[in-house]
């Protein structure tokens, strides 16, 4: 009984927990179609003129070794002069010594919705004797980016809209060599699919038959199963049943998309296309028969380019921040999260 | 491995540069909006005003449905907050609608207090927010927010001017929430009284700085209908969930004796005003202002309240960074003194009893010393009694077989002397 009595005289000293007001909630599904219109759904029309009116922000990150094309794959995405070398950068420039991040921002329109769009550029990439290490200084800048917008967030008086220059989209380009990914793909894409959506294009595709490319595409997908490397659409987060058969089907038949590169156009069939020229043919950029650059095109603008920046903003964002506040001791006694660690220590 | 070099060519200064073709991303509201509707919309109106006001019946008017069961119980003293949350669906959009009444408000003899209740609900609201977004593992985006976005403010239709109640109250909430005063019960004004009476309002309003929702006029779309509007403010409406046939169509109304009060019929009343307003015009502005405008304010007193500061831009990041550390050192200093404490209590109770327990086994060594005494004292005094007792036996004994050898020896001299006897006695017989 003496321990009955100390056990009591602990828990008189152990704080009760913190009542939370309790506010009664009953929800009660109430279908009002039957009732007459009300005018809910006019909010969709209220929200996309909203948005209209705001804008976007997005920012794309293309990583590859040089002469893989990547510069003129983002051009011919955006139809457009987008990218570092086309803005005043010179052609002929050396490869850099150490791998550099270059980001140009343009402003771009189409239908009303104004866009501005930022292409990083990660030239070195993979282009010394010696590359250990290189997706360093490329994970730097994205958590830098993660770091800028925390503290915009955490200040007390805040803009209204914080500038979002996080990465919310990382195109990387594998050589086209036919075997398979070499071990400084799959460091990187180890390392920083973690941090950032990545989605895997094999470059230059022209070089392969339709038979190299289904089997490269296989042996591609089975690697990076094989090493745990989760690209985007992740699987974790297919947030319903239509999503996840969408993205099944993307994941285990389309990507990687093997696709090619054109900013010429040229006239074929009594149409101007994009496509590339050679003695046996032009190559259609936009033709799904040559190559899938249609498809990547349609998947990260026309209908996974607000996704892309979501899952980087709820999801890669967020797991930096709770990493960040934790190693930085946390927040300030506000929650009762740390109390309740208190209680359990005892 | 070197360091990098980051250039960047990104700025307010952007260029714009043309497209060559169709690229796709004029999809981009669609694809925001999808997600919004997979998602769920969350819409939260207050409504203040007196009792008997029609507070429940413009909820169910505005929404086409019934909400309530029974009218509120008014048997509590103070002013009570009635909340609830109803799941309403209209064509492919979801609506998590909350509809929070006040109960009681104006019925207590002193007001004073009256506004205190609801302000407390409204700041409790922005606190749940607040926290959720303090959190370290955090889920913002599936967080069911349950801030006020519209209040609506009843006034009683005296067709005078404003109560003080209503000043005062109003007066609290502006800078908390978005306030669209409606004239309740308005048919029981007549058209010229009410022209007279919103004007007066209005003048009653500007003249004490009481800040209420504007429509937003910076969209050309709506710039013009949102700016009529501000001019008919406040609203009289009027709430009605009866239908009656008028001409050959079922409509909201009211019958009189002396005519019937149509609730949609702009000409009778300005209901159709509310609800273009407030939901098919500017639902989410009012959801943007909450959010922008009332919530940052109050997270920003908040934090000053706790002791953060922002400096200038150039520590700003520093200055937070040891504005954190020293309320966490503060904090665990706190932790630490009432473990100590509470190791002291304890220590100290252990001690107490530990003492306790010592005496006590002193005690029962000295009974147990005392019985074992008592024991051996009476196991002494039997033992000399039974010594006693068999030097009694023994003594006995030996006079036992002292007196049976002297018995058994008279014995033999007297048989010998009867023997003797009757020899002697035939002898004499013989002479």
């Amino acid at each position: 009984s003496a321990d009955n009595k100390i056990e009591a005289a602990m828990s008189e000293l152990v704080p009760e927990p913190r009542q939370k007001p309790a506010v009664p909630m009953k929800p009660v599904g109430i279908n009002s179609n039957l009732l007459g219109y009300i005018g809910i759904d006019t909010i969709i029309e209220q929200m996309r003129k909203k948005t209209m009116k705001t804008g976007f922000d997005f920012n794309i990150m293309v990583v590859g070794q040089s002469g893989l094309g990547k510069s003129t794959l983002v051009n011919t995405l955006f139809k457009s002069q987008v990218s570092r070398k086309s803005s005043g950068w010179n052609r002929e420039e050396k490869i850099p010594k150490t791998v550099e991040i270059k980001a140009i921002g343009h402003v771009i329109e189409e239908g009303g919705v104004k866009m501005k769009l930022t292409v990083i550029d990660t030239p070195g990439f993979g282009d010394q004797i010696n590359n250990e290490n290189c997706w360093e200084p490329i994970e730097k800048y994205i958590n830098e980016q993660y770091e800028k917008f925390l503290k915009e967030e955490v200040n007390i008086a805040r803009k209204k809209r914080i500038p979002d220059t996080r990465v919310h989209c990382c195109l990387y380009f594998i050589s086209p060599t036919g075997h398979s990914l070499r071990p400084l793909d799959l460091e990187f894409m180890k390392h920083l699919s973690k941090v950032v959506n990545i989605i895997p294009v094999i470059a230059k595709a022209d070089t392969m038959t339709l038979e190299e490319k289904t089997e490269f595409k296989q042996r591609v997908r089975k690697e990076l199963e094989v090493n745990g490397i989760e690209f985007y659409p992740q699987k974790e987060f297919d947030e319903d049943l239509e999503d996840k058969t969408e993205n099944d089907k993307i994941r285990q038949e389309s990507m990687p998309f093997a696709v090619v590169g054109s900013d010429k156009e040229y006239q074929v069939n009594g149409k101007r296309i994009l496509g590339r020229k050679t003695p046996w043919g032009v190559i259609e950029v936009e033709n799904l028969s040559h190559c899938e650059f249609a498809l990547l095109r349609d998947f990260v603008i026309r209908t996974h380019l607000q996704d892309l920046k979501e899952v980087t903003h709820n999801i890669h964002y967020e797991t930096y921040r709770a990493k960040r506040l934790n190693d930085n001791g946390g927040l300030p006694p506000v929650t009762t999260e740390t109390e309740e660690n208190h209680e359990s220590n005892l | 491995m070197a360091a990098t070099e980051i250039a960047r060519q990104v700025g307010e200064g952007c260029r714009t540069v043309p497209l060559s073709g169709h690229v796709g991303f004029d999809s981009l509201p669609d694809q925001l909006v999808n997600k919004s509707v997979n998602h769920g919309f969350c819409f939260n109106i207050l409504c203040v005003g007196e009792t008997g006001l029609g507070k429940s019946t413009l909820m169910d008017t505005l929404f086409n449905t019934k909400f309530e069961g029974e009218p509120a119980s008014h048997s509590q003293p103070g002013v009570q907050l009635k909340s609830g949350t109803y799941d309403l669906q209209e064509s492919n959009v979801g609506l998590k609608l909350t509809i929070v009444g006040s109960v009681g408000f104006g019925d207590q003899i002193n007001k004073e207090d009256s506004y205190k209740p609801i302000v407390e609900f409204i700041d409790a609201q922005f606190e749940a927010y607040l926290q959720e977004e303090l959190k370290i593992k955090r889920v913002l985006h599936n967080f069911h927010d349950s801030r006020i976005h519209a209040c609506l403010y009843f006034i009683a239709p005296t067709g005078h001017s404003l109560k003080s109640l209503d000043l005062v109250t109003m007066k609290k909430l502006d800078s908390k929430v978005n306030i669209i005063p409606i004239i309740a019960k308005s048919d029981a004004i007549s058209k010229s009284e009410l022209t007279k009476f919103k004007i007066k309002i209005t003048s009653e309003l500007v003249s004490n700085g009481v800040q209420i929702y504007q429509f937003p006029t910076d969209d050309e779309s709506v710039a013009e209908i949102n700016g009529t509007m501000n001019a008919h403010l406040p609203f009289a409406v009027i709430g009605s969930t009866e239908e009656l046939k008028i001409g050959n169509k079922m409509m909201k109304a009211r019958q009189y004796p002396w005519g019937t009060v149509q609730v949609e019929n702009e000409t009778h009343c300005d209901f159709v005003k509310l609800r273009e307003m407030l939901i098919r015009v500017n639902m989410e502005d009012l959801r943007e202002q909450t959010h922008t405008r009332h919530y940052e304010l109050y997270r920003r007193c908040k934090l000053e309240e706790m002791g953060f500061k922002d400096t200038d831009p150039d520590s700003k990041p520093f200055s937070l960074q040891e504005t954190y550390e020293a309320k966490r050192n503060e904090f665990l200093g706190e932790l630490h003194k009432k473990e100590e404490e509470m190791r002291q209590m304890f220590v100290q109770r252990v001690k107490e009893k530990e003492a306790e327990l010592k005496e006590a086994e002193k005690e029962l060594h000295e009974k147990f010393d005392r019985l074992k005494k008592l024991h051996q004292d009476e196991k002494k005094k039997l033992e000399d009694k039974k010594k006693s007792l068999d030097d009694e036996m023994n003594a006995f004994k030996q006079r036992k077989t002292a007196a049976e050898l002297l018995q058994s020896q008279a014995q033999q001299a007297g048989g010998s002397q009867t023997l003797k006897r009757d020899k002697e006695r035939k002898n004499s017989g013989f002479l």
